[in-house]
């Protein structure tokens, strides 16, 4: 914990006359807006009107465009990031829902929930270069750092998809617990967490064998088995710790990256759903549903320092590098 | 049984576990008696593949599921007439090499199709019958329940009605023994969680046809003439499952007062509006399938034909036993887009699920709810719990 405090401390000196003022954008999946916070006062400070049911949201990695996957529309919409317009859209498949770049930011990995397959689109041509077909309802969408393997998660098949990038052929299918909802790689490719929102559990796969290695469970005094729904998953960059928001249940669970275990359940909104970390991982959002708020975590005391309404039923988080 | 080509199950039985891999056939029954339905309301008259669509579309799934696992699931629809014999049947598909079987047949018919299957060791999905008797002193140990029981259908609808407190209940009942097994189930509701009904009345069925030309200016006229002269009451609960009269309640209730149960405010498993938790996606698959909505019936046979795939996929094994002891075990969790896991009564083998309050245009609300407690699933609270069921899983 020291060295984090002591990292952090050094990073925000770095970024020192601009400390902390990065831009997080929430899409608001019922209000159909992206609400843009900015973390060096904690507030909204813009909102932005979109397209039908905003849900997965990233910039792109030259910083200039916010992505925002608006399902309803079967589109996924381009915000500058100068203008906070609406500059294009992408052409995904239908219901798209999360999605996942390419470390040089050219191609875009698309899960379209409404026809079972992966769509591959071209971010600077706006084109789409093919289909992958994957299971039923296809949702969560991850990279390995290699670049080599791009992981989609199937809802209603249960199965962890590997698909080789240069082929863009399935390679391996890994079965998890029900209603697999998102895939976040350690940053070193040594594991592969996938949260089942249904099982109620984080399965560790190891990207080498494409084998569960072992399940993350999570039981909190006084809650039912039922309403414990992991759903969103980050990781730190050093791997060491784990965040795991728990739907329905209302707290993030901390866990340790190298035992797996739980070390803290955190109390926030209700139905948190997905988070994001600032760049230099000091603070850690959520999203949480049915407040209509978002948390502020402080990473290194692990508490909770600040809550900030946003629109309705808040989806996702991504926080700009600068 | 696993039903590979009979070569495959050869090798299967010699190397075991080695070629848990191999193309795997999985095949499944479906066995109904369409009775010739009839509904008071043109939009609620079922289509000729009402529940076997559901069954179908969950096959698909699977087979989805199946591609990546080399597993392919076939279905087999077996149409019985009023004068067949079940357990032919059963014996009939047993001899085709089907050992799973989802059924869509009334309390009787289904006991005689689950008990001729007994001794070849098939297992049996209940997709339809919401008689409480078949988890009760009637359930049998190789039949599982997707439909929910007429005991969890009036809870749900309880406790949203004690939540919202409309406490005092005029209840109406049809007289057909089904309307009064609901009835009874209304009455054992409004006892557990605080409901009280000031007075019943029975309607009865006096036979005629349900639709005439002309036949809504004597309904206007009959219906408040009928609901006269009640004590005071928050809300009209009606049992017709026999769709005698119960949809020509709302509107024309001599007092102003809303209805629940067999019409108005309805609890039920699924319901073509709903579209929470994930559901319009599902909803989605069925309308490009079938273009049409999904019913009731087409839910609880997509939950049977998915809790099948679901066992197969994880156990690698289509024996029956592999999937009952599956099912019951702490491992098994269905995602059936009702907001949470549904699993398995180990007692009685009745799947555990949240009831919808369905108004026939949106869901009013989802039971069980805030507040009612358990200390095992609050799914619980919904219908017979273990320390009152009278079934001996035999």
């Amino acid at each position: 914990m020291k060295m984090r405090v002591l990292l952090g401390f050094c990073l925000s000196l770095l970024a020192a006359g601009q400390a902390d003022a990065f831009m997080a954008y929430v899409s608001n999946e019922k209000s159909n807006t992206v609400s843009v916070i900015d973390t060096s006062k904690w507030e909204v400070v813009r909102t932005i009107k979109v397209g039908q049911r905003p849900r997965g949201i990233e910039i792109t990695k030259d910083e200039k465009f916010v992505l925002v996957a608006v399902g309803d529309d079967d589109t996924i919409e381009i915000i500058d990031r100068r203008s906070n317009e609406i500059v294009g859209t992408l052409p995904s498949g239908p219901d798209p829902e999360l999605f996942v770049q390419d470390a040089a930011g050219k191609l875009l990995y698309v899960a379209n929930e409404n026809d079972n397959t992966v769509t591959i689109i071209d971010i600077e041509k706006r084109e789409r270069l093919g289909d992958v077909p994957v299971g039923v309802e296809p949702e969560g969408m991850a990279m390995s750092p290699d670049g080599k393997i791009v992981i989609a998660t199937s809802e209603t098949t249960n199965i962890a998809h590997f698909i080789d990038t240069a082929t863009r052929q399935i390679v391996a299918n890994v079965l998890v617990d029900a209603r697999p909802r998102y895939a976040e790689f350690k940053q070193d490719g040594s594991e592969l967490w996938v949260s089942s929102e249904i099982g109620g559990t984080v399965s560790v796969i190891d990207p080498a064998r494409r084998e569960v290695k072992t399940k993350i469970k999570f039981e909190i005094p006084g809650l039912l088995r039922e309403t414990i729904q992991p759903v969103g998953v980050n990781l730190t960059r050093d791997g060491k710790t784990g965040f795991v928001a728990l739907g329905p249940a209302n707290r993030i669970a901390v866990v340790d990256g190298a035992t797996h275990k739980v070390t803290r359940y955190l109390l926030v909104g209700q139905r948190v759903w997905h988070m994001a970390f600032t760049p230099d991982e000091k603070y850690l959002l959520s999203t949480n549903g049915l407040t209509n708020d978002v948390s502020v975590i402080d990473v290194a005391s692990l508490r909770v320092i600040k809550t900030i309404p946003v629109g309705e039923l808040p989806w996702g988080v991504t926080i700009s590098q600068r | 049984m696993v039903r590979c080509p009979f070569f495959a199950s050869l090798l299967f039985a010699l190397t075991s576990v080695a070629l848990a891999a191999e193309p795997m056939e999985v095949k499944v029954g479906y066995l109904r008696l369409p009775e010739t339905r009839t509904a008071i309301s043109l939009l609620e008259v079922p289509p000729d593949n009402d529940g076997i669509a559901g069954a179908r579309l969950a096959m698909e799934d699977n087979n989805t599921t199946g591609k990546f696992l080399n597993q392919h699931f076939l279905l087999e629809d077996v149409r019985l007439k009023e004068t067949d014999d079940p357990a032919a049947a059963v014996a009939a598909l047993a001899g085709r090499g089907v050992s799973i079987v989802i059924a869509d047949l009334p309390a009787d018919a289904l006991l005689k199709a689950a008990d001729a299957g007994r001794e070849r060791g098939l297992v049996f999905f209940n997709a339809s019958a919401l008689d409480d008797r078949l988890r009760e002193e009637d359930c049998r140990a190789n039949l599982i329940h997707t439909a929910p029981t007429r005991s969890m259908l009036a809870d749900g609808l309880a406790q949203y009605l004690v939540w919202k407190k409309w406490r005092r209940w005029l209840l109406v009942t049809g007289s057909h023994p089904k309307d009064k097994l609901y009835a009874d189930a209304l009455r054992r509701a409004a006892a557990r969680f605080g409901g009280r009904i000031v007075q019943e009345r029975v309607f009865e069925d006096t036979g005629g046809a349900r639709r005439t030309d002309s036949g809504l200016v004597q309904i206007q006229r009959q219906i408040p003439l009928f609901t006269q002269s009640a004590p005071d009451y928050d809300i009209l609960v009606a049992a017709d499952e026999s769709d005698v009269f119960a949809a020509y309640l709302p509107y024309r209730t001599w007092d102003a007062r809303p209805v629940a149960g067999s019409a108005g405010l309805v609890p039920k498993s699924w319901d073509p509006a709903h579209d929470q938790w994930g559901a319009n996606q599902l909803q989605n698959r069925f309308m490009t399938m079938f273009r049409r909505r999904m019913t009731t019936l087409d839910g609880q046979a997509w939950v049977a034909a998915r809790m099948i795939g679901e066992a197969v996929s994880r156990k690698q094994s289509a024996d029956p036993k592999v999937m009952i002891e599956f099912f019951k075990g702490p491992d098994f969790a269905l995602a059936a887009f009702k907001g949470r896991r549904l699993t398995l009564r180990d007692w009685n083998l009745q799947l555990r699920q949240p009831i919808l309050l369905a108004d026939g245009r949106v869901i009013a609300a989802v039971s069980p709810q805030e507040g009612f407690l358990h200390p095992v699933s609050e799914l619980d609270t919904l219908g017979y719990d273990r320390p009152e069921t009278r079934c001996r899983l035999k």
